[in-house]
């Protein structure tokens, strides 16, 4: 089997193939920057509370209208939002922390959902919920991950001063601006449309997975933000393609296959990244003289 | 002199237990003013109450016309995170906010601003270090480089020389005295009684009430030192709710 054979081929001979390719770009570009967020703010484990508290959303969705795109979505969507928002909001308006707030409001909307789900089981779609398919993608879908991509990016430009104070230094924020509150919340509502994009993709249980996995490699290599989303979006892309060519030679599920790769990747950064990397710790270059 | 600052019988305080209590008075615009009491006399707490974060159970505070944005804080106890890759001159430059805001570009004449700012600190040539990288005082040198930066009319810095060493100390109460010749109104939390004594005009003595409040030299007198050494720390439980209205201590 040649080179391009197995690197190319599989995407100029399969529609499915290129819709995937497309779809997982599409998600690093939303998900890198804001995993890279998520990883700075300590919010990593909050993400993936947050990626199974959409899962009941979207069963109430399907419980409504079957294996449909849009209702679905919506239900992700809106159980995503209240989440995010009622916890915030608990977090700002009491002395309880963020962490703990999120983790009620998901643990209830999870057990919501388990019972609605039980009302009107459906093993094969419910697979479908839980791990996704990238090789499935059709037409409305992929929109949906195009436009939660582009919304992504142009709202963390328009957020993205604020955000970074906030995240270094709240009080400072507080004390100088009003933007505080409207950046934390707005940025929590950039996570659940990025995890829902990742829910359609990869399902719910690896959704957060292109997004935690590449900032955590990107912090192996770059010492300042910028320099991490450009390096987390980059690994995102090359786990995401790696993963879908893994996917397509070996039969591989196409979702594991991707994080399995930045999981590589990550394995890779955490052993010998030019900034905090093992080897390099264990290997250090001399010291200077001042 | 016109008033910067006024206090209503502003009682602060935590779950209903008064931190600062029944506080009433007014601090001139362009004052220098120490705050001096013992630990849990509530001059952070008035600090807060002042910025705004926290909200006076009972009595109001007026800024003079000063908006609540136009003050620079300086807290104690900073929940800065300083594992965040953000380089010192980026992290200075956020003290122009006021400025820039959300797209605001930093160009040259900001650029020179932050340059300037950390030459007045003594941080020049740390520009491109990570936050996480400086040493406690160099820290605080920092954070006195973005108070400079945000140009506010009032200024509130809870102990700031803490922890810091004598030549640190020196130079940061120097910018201290800067902002005072230009006429801005400097609050400070402080410990050492002979800095105090020295560099600050005005004392506010608090042990949750005022004590003392006015000239250096008349308010730091051992009786009243001594008087806001005897305030009780620990809140009592089974207190009942306070009904005096009228301030226990006029300043």
């Amino acid at each position: 089997m040649s080179f391009q054979a197995v690197l190319i081929a599989p995407f100029t001979e399969f529609e499915f193939m290129r819709r995937a390719l497309a779809a997982v770009v599409a998600l690093s570009l939303g998900g890198a920057p804001i995993g890279v967020f998520l990883m700075l703010r300590r919010m990593s484990l909050i993400g993936d509370a947050m990626a199974h508290a959409i899962l009941p959303g979207a069963a109430i969705g399907f419980l409504l209208s079957g294996l449909n795109l849009f209702a679905m979505t919506a239900g992700g969507l809106v159980a995503g939002f209240a989440v995010a928002l009622l916890a915030g909001v608990v977090a700002r308006s009491t002395g309880l922390k963020e962490d703990t707030s999120i983790a009620t409001f998901y643990l209830t909307s999870l057990a919501l959902g388990v019972t609605i789900v039980s009302i009107k089981g459906s093993n094969i779609d419910l697979l479908h919920v839980l791990f996704g398919n990238i090789l499935a993608m059709d037409d409305q879908t992929l929109l949906l991950v195009a436009i939660n991509a582009t919304i992504t990016m142009l709202v963390l430009a328009v957020i993205y001063r604020p955000l970074v104070i906030e995240s270094v230094d709240p009080l400072f924020l507080r004390t100088v601006s009003g933007a505080s509150a409207p950046a934390h919340l707005m940025f929590l509502a950039l996570v659940v449309i990025n995890l829902v994009s990742g829910f359609q993709a990869l399902g719910t249980l690896l959704a957060v997975g292109l997004m935690i996995l590449p900032a955590g490699i990107s912090r192996f290599w770059s010492r300042d933000v910028t320099g991490m989303i450009c390096i987390a979006a980059l690994s995102a892309i090359v786990s995401g393609y790696a993963g879908l060519v893994l996917s397509f030679q070996t039969h591989v599920p196409s979702g594991p296959a991707i994080i399995l790769v930045a999981a590589l990747l990550y394995l890779g950064s955490v052993l010998f990244g030019r900034s905090g990397g093992v080897v390099r710790q264990m290997f250090p270059a001399p010291h200077l003289e001042a | 002199m016109p008033v910067q600052l006024q206090f209503r019988d502003v009682t602060l305080g935590y779950d209903r237990h008064p931190a600062v209590h029944h506080l009433s008075g007014e601090i001139g615009a362009g004052a220098l003013l120490a705050v001096v009491g013992p630990n849990g006399a509530g001059k952070s707490t008035l600090f807060r109450g002042i910025i705004g974060v926290l909200k006076p159970l009972t009595g109001s505070i007026s800024l003079g016309g000063v908006d609540i944005r136009d003050i620079a804080y300086l807290p104690q106890v900073t929940d800065i995170d300083r594992s965040f890759p953000i380089s010192v001159f980026d992290f200075v430059g956020t003290g122009l906010w006021r400025a820039t805001g959300f797209f605001g570009g930093i160009g040259k004449a900001q650029r020179e601003q932050i340059d300037r700012a950390l030459l007045a600190v003594g941080l020049t040539g740390f520009e491109n270090r990570n936050i996480g990288t400086l040493s406690g005082g160099q820290f605080q040198r920092l954070l006195f480089a973005r108070v400079l930066l945000q140009d506010a009319r009032l200024i509130v810095l809870d102990e700031p020389f803490n922890a810091i060493d004598f030549r640190t100390a020196a130079d940061l109460l120097a910018l201290v005295k800067r902002w005072h010749a230009e006429g801005r109104t400097v609050l400070a939390a402080l410990h050492d009684m002979d800095l105090v004594r020295t560099h600050f005009p005005e004392t506010l003595l608090l042990a949750r009430e005022a004590v003392a409040w006015g000239a250096t030299a008349q308010a730091l007198t051992s009786e009243h030192l001594e008087e806001a050494r005897r305030m009780c720390e620990a809140f009592d439980d089974s207190a009942a709710a306070c009904v005096a209205d009228i301030p226990q201590r006029a300043a």
